[in-house]
Formats: C-alpha cells, sequence, structure tokens
C-alpha cells in the first residue's frame, strides 16, 4: 500500500530540488549554447558565490537583500575575469582541452575558497521565513519552496528575455552560426563574455539557495555532478530541455533517496544518464548534430 | 653537435630508441632502477612505487585518449575494479601475484569494454560523461555489495609472496611493481609499432576516414577501451599490493582526473609524455610538502595552507599546460634535446 501523502509530499520536495537544477542547468545550457564549452566548473562557481554570500553577511552592516544582490554581482563579475583570462586563450582548441581548462578551474576555486574561508562545512545566515508551506495536506518545508518559487521566476524572466531582448537574440545568433553572427555586426567576444557573467550570476544565485538549503562547504560541488546529468539527460543545447530535466532529476533522486536510501540518489540519476545516453545520445531535446567530412 | 641521424633501412627507422647515446641512456636507467631499493631510504622507495603505479595508469589511460581520441574518466574506477579482484584472490584463492595482477587486468578490460559501448553511438564529451556514470556506478557496486567487497569498510589483504618471502615494504614491493610497470612501457610502446596501434591512431585523428579506410570503429574502441583499463586493472593490482587497504573512497572520480591531467600535462600522444606527466604529477604535492616543512619554522600556519595550495597548484598546473603548452612535457623535453644537438646553434 502506497501512502499517497508521503508520496506527494516527497514529491514536491523533489520539485524543489528540481527546481534548483533547472535553474543552475540554465547557467550550464547558456554557456555551452554560446561558446560551445561545457563548464565543469558550474558546481565550483556555485559554491564560490555561496561563500561570497557568507562573506559579505559575516560582516552584519549589509541587509541581507543587499548581500545577496553584491554577491550575485561580484561573482558575476568573477566568471567575466574568467572567461577573458582563461577560456577566451582556449578559443578554437579541442572541446577536450577546454573541458579540462574548466575541471582545472574548479580545482583552483575549491582550493581559493578553502584557503580564504576554510575547509570545515558552514552555515548560512537564515533568511528564508521559517513557516513551512502546505500545500492541501502536504507538508513543504519552507526553504524548498521558497527556493523553488524563486527558480521559476527567475527561469521564466530568463526564458522571456531571451524571446526578445536583443542580447538574447544575439545569444541565439551566435549559438547558431558563430561567422554568420560576427559578420552580421554581432560583437560575438561580448556575448561570450557576457554569458559567462550572466551563468556565473544564475550559480550564484543558485548557489545561495541550495546554501541556506542545505549549508555550504568547499565539496559543494559535487552538485555540479548532478546538473551535468540534468544538461545531459535534456540535451547540451537547450534551455527547455534543462528545465524538463532539472524537475525529472530532482524527482527522480528525491524518490530513489525516500525509498531506496540516500546511497541510491547518485546511483538513480546516473542510471537515468547512461539510459539516455544509449537511447538518445543528444539528449531529450538537444539538436543532434550531423558530421560530414 | 650532431645534424641527424642516417638510417639506412625500415628496421632502423622503425626502431624504438634509434640511436646508440639513447640506447646508453636506457641502460643507466635500467640500472639505476635496479639499484634505487638498495641505496634509497624507504621514503624514496614509497614515492619510487607510487609514481610507478601513477605511470602505469596513465600510460594506460594515454592509450586511449592521446593515441585513440577517446576521453575516459573513468580510469580510476577500473583501478578499483583491479585492485578489488587482486584483494579477492589473495585473500580467498591465494593464487601467485603474478597470475592475480593478469586475472586483475583481464577483468578490468571486460569492465572497460562494456563501458566503452556507448563509444560508438557518442563520443567527445559526451563520452567522458558517459564514464563519469560508470565510475559512479562502479563506486556504488564497490560500495554496496557488501558480501564481495566489504562495503564501506572495504578489505584488507595479505601481501605478496615472492619465492616464499612476504613483500611487506615498500622497498621490497619495488620488486614487483617496477617490472611489471617496465613491461608493461614497452608493451604501450610497441602498441603502436602493430596495425591496432596505427588504427587507433587513425581513429584519433578522424573517426571517419578511419572508417572509410576499412578500419572497423567498435571493434577497436573497444579494444582501445580493454587495453586501456588492462593496464588501470594492473596497476590497481599493484596499487592492492602496495597500500593492502581497499576502501570504496580509495579510487575516487578525483583520481580519474588526476590520470587525465597527468596525460594532458605529460603529452597526449607521447608515451614518454605519460611516463613524464605521472612522474610530474606525483611529485608536485610531495614538492609542496618538503617546501611546507622547510618555510614552517618561519611560518608555524603554513601546514594548514598545504591542503588548499596543493589543491590550487593541480587545477593551476592543467590550466597552464592546456594554455601554454597544450604538447606537455614531451614537448618541452624534445625542446631542450634539441637544444643540446644544435648547440651552438639557434634551434
Amino acid at each position: 500500500m502506497i501512502d499517497w501523502l508521503f508520496f506527494s509530499e516527497i514529491g514536491l520536495a523533489g520539485l524543489g530540488t528540481g527546481g534548483l537544477y533547472a535553474l543552475t542547468a540554465l547557467g550550464f545550457v547558456l554557456i555551452y549554447k554560446a561558446t560551445r564549452v561545457i563548464n565543469m566548473a558550474m558546481g565550483e562557481i556555485l559554491m564560490l558565490g555561496a561563500y561570497v554570500f557568507m562573506g559579505f553577511t559575516a560582516s552584519t552592516l549589509l541587509p541581507i537583500w543587499l548581500s545577496i544582490l553584491l554577491a550575485i554581482a561580484c561573482t558575476g563579475l568573477i566568471g567575466g575575469v574568467i572567461e577573458r583570462v582563461i577560456i577566451r586563450p582556449m578559443l578554437g582548441e579541442s572541446e577536450i582541452s577546454v573541458f579540462m581548462v574548466t575541471i582545472g578551474l574548479g580545482s583552483v576555486l575549491v582550493g581559493l575558497v578553502e584557503l580564504i574561508w576554510g575547509a570545515n562545512p558552514q552555515r548560512l545566515i537564515e533568511f528564508i521565513p521559517k513557516e513551512p508551506i502546505f500545500i492541501g495536506e502536504a507538508y513543504l518545508s519552507s526553504k524548498i519552496g521558497y527556493a523553488f518559487v524563486t527558480a521559476a521566476i527567475v527561469l521564466a524572466v530568463f526564458l522571456a528575455i531571451f524571446r526578445t531582448w536583443r542580447g538574447g537574440v544575439a545569444l541565439r545568433a551566435t549559438a547558431g552560426d558563430q561567422a554568420a553572427a560576427y559578420s552580421m555586426g554581432i560583437n560575438v567576444p561580448m556575448v561570450f563574455s557576457s554569458v559567462w557573467v550572466i551563468s556565473a550570476m544564475i550559480a550564484a544565485g543558485a548557489g545561495i539557495l541550495v546554501g541556506s538549503i542545505g549549508g555550504i562547504s568547499p565539496e559543494m560541488g559535487v552538485y555540479g555532478l548532478s546538473v551535468l546529468v540534468v544538461v545531459i539527460v535534456g540535451g547540451l543545447d537547450s534551455l527547455l530541455g534543462a528545465l524538463i530535466a532539472g524537475l525529472m532529476v530532482g524527482l527522480i533522486e528525491t524518490y530513489a533517496g525516500a525509498y531506496l536510501g540516500g546511497e541510491y540518489k547518485l546511483l538513480a540519476t546516473f542510471s537515468l544518464l547512461v539510459l539516455v545516453l544509449i537511447l538518445r545520445p543528444y539528449g531529450l531535446f538537444g539538436t543532434h548534430e550531423i558530421e560530414r567530412l | 653537435m650532431r645534424i641527424g641521424t642516417v638510417k639506412e633501412n625500415y628496421g632502423a627507422d622503425a626502431a624504438l630508441f634509434d640511436t646508440r647515446v639513447q640506447r646508453g641512456w636506457l641502460v643507466v636507467l635500467a640500472v639505476a632502477l635496479v639499484l634505487l631499493p638498495f641505496v634509497s631510504g624507504q621514503y624514496v622507495s614509497y614515492l619510487a612505487c607510487l609514481v610507478l603505479i601513477n605511470v602505469a595508469s596513465t600510460t594506460g589511460l594515454n592509450i586511449l585518449t592521446g593515441f585513440t581520441g577517446l576521453v575516459s574518466l573513468g580510469q580510476a574506477a577500473f583501478m578499483g575494479v583491479g585492485a578489488y579482484i587482486v584483494a579477492l584472490l589473495e585473500m580467498k584463492v591465494g593464487t601467485p601475484f603474478i597470475l592475480n595482477l593478469l586475472l586483475a587486468g583481464l577483468g578490468a578490460a571486460l569492465v572497460g569494454m562494456v563501458v566503452g559501448l556507448p563509444s560508438l553511438r557518442v563520443k567527445g564529451l559526451y563520452l567522458a560523461i558517459a564514464t563519469i556514470a560508470a565510475s559512479v556506478i562502479l563506486h556504488f557496486v564497490f560500495a554496496n555489495w557488501t558480501e564481495v567487497t566489504g562495503g564501506v569498510s572495504g578489505l584488507t589483504m595479505p601481501p605478496a609472496t615472492l619465492f616464499g618471502m612476504e613483500l611487506n615494504q615498500p622497498g621490497e614491493v619495488y620488486w614487483i611493481i617496477m617490472p611489471v610497470t617496465v613491461l608493461l612501457l614497452f608493451g604501450a610502446a610497441n602498441l603502436f609499432r602493430t596495425r591496432i596501434g596505427r588504427a587507433f591512431i587513425a581513429i584519433r585523428d578522424r573517426d571517419i576516414s578511419a572508417e572509410v579506410l576499412g578500419i572497423d570503429l567498435l571493434r577497436y574502441k573497444l579494444l582501445s577501451f580493454a587495453i586501456s583499463s588492462f593496464y588501470a586493472g594492473v596497476a590497481g593490482g599493484l596499487w592492492a599490493y602496495f597500500f593492502r587497504v581497499i576502501t570504496p573512497e580509495s579510487f575516487p572520480l578525483m583520481m580519474s582526473i588526476f590520470f587525465l591531467a597527468a596525460v594532458i600535462v605529460g603529452g597526449m600522444g607521447s608515451i614518454l609524455g605519460g611516463i613524464l606527466g605521472a612522474i610530474f604529477m606525483t611529485m608536485v604535492p610531495e614538492v609542496l610538502k618538503m617546501l611546507v616543512g622547510v618555510v614552517t619554522p618561519f611560518w608555524p600556519e603554513a601546514v594548514a595552507v598545504l591542503s588548499p595550495v596543493r589543491i590550487m597548484v593541480f587545477g593551476g598546473l592543467i590550466i597552464f599546460f592546456l594554455i601554454f603548452e597544450p604538447e606537455g612535457l614531451a614537448e618541452i623535453w624534445r625542446k631542450i634535446r634539441r637544444f643540446f644537438h644544435l648547440w651552438p646553434f639557434k634551434t
């Protein structure tokens, strides 16, 4: 006999987790779409954002909302610097080299954070209202609920912006054909930089949310692995795919954790990944690139 | 100064070591390898063993990534498979270590071929991610198949025996690790003088062209995975004999990244590069440790900084080499050689 209340509560928590996955995956997909770089350091940038936020809240002078904004802005700046210093020189190199560069970058960021803030796990300041949310009878922890709502709003805003705003069009043009975009007068290097800045900002926001739910530690970058599953399942260059796969992976992970035990979480998501790679190698919504000689 | 080497027949051109000077240095190296445990202390023997194990595994990954062009982040997991096989055989069956190592290699090769199966449909980064999935799943098996692997507490195995002697100390296990690694290296170097090795290189350079030339992609890609994981399995077996305690945490994803980094830093698609990369990446943390020992009297907190700095240096080296010397240490080595060959002229 299935306990439906329990089932739906787990489902809600799963959707909440999935919302955060979708948000981080959005940053991932943006970078991939524009620059064809798989950013393995996404989890580490997310961690950095959460730590920067902690750094701002540690000096109690600033109001929380300002700290959040400052943390997001700072991480965005760092993202821009990373693009300019490390990713730009790698333009035109094989994608595997760029992939490894981002792995190296992740490692540097972990070291940096440990150097500044120490290796021990820490808690973020409590800023999300504590009263639990009830949807019908189902209980949902307030943090996950608010995180989901924030993620949903940010995602909606971004999707709208990319449809209409000129920058969004420039981004889609760059993704479609770099050379053509260049010759139509689009400042492609600028697009690259801004994509990294925006992605780092998204990651910082997601990091603050993730950190306020589960605490922060330098190992938080492992979160990036789950996001990797999300983007592969959804298709590396599909924003919609990231959204749907994010929710899907969140649900599967939470159900596996609840019914089978915590150690099955990663197994479940990675089994899904293998399944998708075998059945649809380019993800559920990704474009299949045809290779010609 | 040397202008060039004149080769008079095909055999001389295909020789692994083409000049007399090179062969001379090789003899010196061989003597040094044999004499090392007699003249060095425990610590140096320990380091030598560690370096040799990493060299074996890195060379295996180099065959797959550097020569066949398939990126894998599962090398550490394959090593784990080898290590568990060796530990179980040593504990439950008690077969001689040569047989154990061979079986470890074959077992890992089998697993590697299964992991390599997606390589026909996906390549490049998707393949790298598929291998991450494989290593996550293998880690789960190591940690949860408790009856066989001992779960999270892992396995503790007895030392290897050679002619009735137990090999406990690093200086003693060295006598297993060194010959096996040297053998593996010669195997790898010779592989690329054969049809199979040439097929690998053709696949790396352009897989569709290779297929048009009549190279069976699935077969050779799987073969590359099998050989590479065979190396990993044997290296894992050596690792097991060396440390003798095997837990699921012994072979984290970070270790796979380490091997890939060693291949890149050393130089992809060069046997010498794999060797140099593995030595370099193993020694850097040790050198940092020594540096900390030197600064501690002046700066007592140095020890606390060691771990983060080590992580940063690791990442920094990957970035540095990819941006400034993508051909790796092997290219630097070639440049140095060229300089001395052509001296006093400019290279």
